[in-house]
């Protein structure tokens, strides 16, 4: 327990995105096949030191399989709620789920980012039994906890009973339950996220465990039977109070990304891809007159291409897919960002009208066909995947691989692990950052970045930026 | 009970009060300062609304809404004490009682340092309710039980020499004045703190003013029982 709030919590986005610029990012590695432990890498960030854009520092986990793919902190921002009255915790502890083990890792970041190591294990049997889910996945920080959703309910292949969202202390961390009283008509999981002092929270759908673990089932697929629904609760009263069906067609809706600012009650959500013509497809959502309501507001087409030059999975089409695999909005609610993991297309939209996003800007890296390398000359396999924005939102990260499977039907030729960077311009538009270009270790591939201090899809504010 | 506090001043033997008098209504005005500037008791609500709604109006509204549940919360604490106080002969025995109370919450205060997140399960919306479970959960209205016993004894009501009935009236008529007196001292200093913020000193100050009060606060319970039973025991010999 701490005698002040942690320096990192900000009472207002406006206030997270005039505080000084991240040194360090943490970003998740995977063994695709299993055969080495997973492990968290912090980078350097910091320009002009001398080891900027390389591994300071490893952590590498004690047990193998554990798929790492989302993680967060214990604590950020949303701590100096006036509701909690307490904001005495540090932002100190990094949760890693096991998306595959169920195992969740808890790393201790002080006193210093490059002696990070691991405070405590939470074993898959303590989640199963406190909770009735499995295949932990997006960790939230709120005011009275940590809050994890999960993909796949009891059992060992996660069918038995829906999967929903637990509490965690974010002290101790012993699992405390689920969060849910009525789950309504929810039955599949993905990604949550909320508006505090509105008092809602939003939670998306992927698809069950045997639906993505071995693989993408292209049968389900085609018979639209991935997710495809958004869900909104009553934060407080743990209900859900309202389901919005994005059309069967829309499959896999997954990020969901409410405005930082809360006075702001509207969001966004990436569908991967659309069965009937391919596309992919971001959804503004909002609250008005007490409902919730959601359009598609912006669309990418696939692109063209040979055959020859396509994946098994995707020759039948002759087109690559956009498969906007991760969204991600700035502090300031102004540029969202895109990630079209098939085509290769990094692209950030002009939001200040939420309802009619503008594109802004684009690069790319990688894609299926495209192949697109980094200005630096370097080789990029995959595409832009998981997307990360520093809190002044003048930095956008990003890294390759989408899940160990998915990766191997998507992109056969493999996968190294990179994490790239690119500058934002001060009215918009992206450049990818010659100097930074992170490439990890070989048989390694990177998922989720963190950054230091804060970043913009962990912290959540009670106060407006005006 | 609100005639009672139209007959409070009438019933009252203001010229012959103890010297002590002065000393507890500067303690009951005083513990309200200190809990209206502590964050914890809701201050920072009061910008939120207000700056949420974009109007000082909807800041005024939680600042009424948080003085109603702190004052609810010090109404039920004292209440059943201004019942008991019937019990003349027993008057002692309340006191030391009030106070090992107090100071026994105090020293629980010190030593468990969990804080209550069930709190922040509240919804935004039921201020008064948020209030009045915080003044509950903290402790906040048990501060005021050795004042508001010390007053009592103070204004002679416990001398067992009236009516049980006027005594009840007046016993009660304090308690209503005590927790009015407080609120009032409290919402004034929470309330002056979120205006200055809303209106010049801005967010950065949230979380600058926020320090943690935790064993501060527990002591001033221990504190608060322990002046109370010293004088207590020694008014016995």
């Amino acid at each position: 327990m701490t005698m002040r709030p942690d320096p990192t919590f900000h009472a207002s986005p406006k206030l997270a995105m005039e505080a000084p610029a991240e040194n360090f990012a943490y970003t998740l590695l995977l063994s695709p096949d299993f055969s080495k432990p997973d492990a968290l890498a912090v980078v350097d960030v910091k320009p002009g030191s001398p080891t900027y854009s390389q591994i300071v520092h490893t952590v590498t986990m004690p047990n193998k399989g554990d798929e790492f793919h989302h993680f967060g902190w214990n604590a950020c921002s949303s701590a100096l709620s006036p509701l909690a009255g307490h904001a005495f915790i540090e932002r100190r502890y990094l949760i890693i789920p096991g998306l595959r083990s169920s195992r969740i890792y808890i790393i201790d970041t002080k006193p210093d980012p490059t002696k990070a190591n691991i405070h405590k294990i939470i074993e898959p049997e303590e989640v199963f039994k406190k909770t009735g889910y499995s295949r932990p996945h997006t960790i939230h920080c709120g005011p009275d906890g940590v809050y994890v959703s999960t993909l796949g309910g009891g059992g060992k292949d996660g069918t038995n009973g829906p999967p929903g969202v637990f509490i965690m202390d974010c002290e101790t961390f012993e699992v405390l339950g689920r969060w849910e009283i009525d789950r309504g008509p929810q039955t599949l999981h993905y990604d949550f996220w909320w508006n505090l002092p509105r008092d809602y929270m939003v939670t998306s759908e992927w698809g069950l465990p045997p639906q993505f673990e071995n693989g993408i089932v292209p049968e389900d697929l085609l018979s639209n039977k991935y997710g495809h629904r958004l869900h909104f609760w009553d934060l407080r009263a743990r209900r859900n109070v309202q389901t919005i069906d994005l059309g069967a067609n829309h499959q896999m809706a997954l990020e969901v990304r409410p405005a930082h600012d809360p006075v702001r009650e509207y969001g966004f959500a990436g569908v991967v891809v659309d069965t009937t013509n391919l596309e992919g497809s971001i959804w503004t959502w909002w609250r008005e007159g007490g409902k919730f309501h959601a359009e598609k507001t912006a669309t990418i087409p696939p692109e063209p291409a040979a055959k020859e030059k396509l994946p098994p999975l995707l020759q039948g089409f002759g087109a690559v897919p956009p498969l906007v695999t991760d969204i991600d909005l700035s502090m300031d609610d102004r540029f969202l960002y895109v990630s079209c993991w098939g085509t290769g297309e990094m692209r950030q939209y002009d939001v200040s009208d939420p309802r009619k996003p503008k594109l802004a800007g684009s690069v790319h890296t990688g894609g299926i066909v495209r192949r697109a390398s980094h200005p630096n000359g370097k080789a990029y396999a995959g595409g832009p995947q998981m997307v990360e924005i520093s809190r002044d939102g003048r930095r956008v990260y990003w890294t390759n691989s989408l899940y160990s499977t998915w990766d191997d039907q998507f992109y056969p030729d493999g996968m190294p692990g990179v994490e790239v960077m690119a500058n934002v311009g001060g009215s918009g538009g992206l450049e990818l950052a010659k100097d930074y270009f992170v490439s990890f270790p070989d048989g390694y591939r990177a998922h989720q970045i963190r950054l230091e201090g804060g970043d913009c899809s962990t912290d959540s504010f009670c106060y407006p930026s005006a | 009970m609100f005639d009672g506090l139209l007959l409070l001043p009438v019933g009252l033997d203001w010229g012959h009060a103890s010297p002590t008098l002065g000393w507890l209504w500067l303690a009951l005005v005083a513990s309200g300062l200190y809990h209206g500037v502590n964050p914890g008791m809701g201050w920072p609500l009061a910008v939120s609304a207000g700056l949420m709604d974009k109007s000082p109006r909807a800041l005024f509204r939680a600042l009424w809404a948080l003085s109603a549940g702190h004052l609810l919360a010090t109404l039920l604490v004292l209440l059943p004490f201004a019942f008991l106080l019937v019990l003349a002969e027993w008057q002692r025995a309340i006191q030391i009682s009030a106070s090992l109370l107090v100071i026994g919450f105090g020293v629980y205060r010190l030593i468990v340092r969990r804080h209550p997140r069930a709190l922040a399960r509240i919804p935004p919306t039921q201020l008064a309710v948020w209030s009045f479970a915080v003044a509950i959960a903290h402790g906040a209205a048990l501060m005021l039980v050795p004042i508001y016993l010390g007053l009592c004894q103070a204004f002679d009501l416990d001398a067992g020499h009236e009516a049980a009935g006027a005594l009840m009236k007046a016993s009660l008529a304090m308690a209503v004045l005590v927790s009015l007196v407080h609120v009032a001292a409290m919402i004034g200093a929470g309330g002056s703190l979120a205006w200055l913020v809303y209106r010049y000193l801005g967010l950065r100050f949230v979380a600058r003013s926020w320090f943690n009060l935790d064993a501060i606060w527990a002591a001033s319970l221990v504190l608060v029982g322990a002046v109370a039973l010293g004088f207590n025991l020694a008014s016995w010999r």
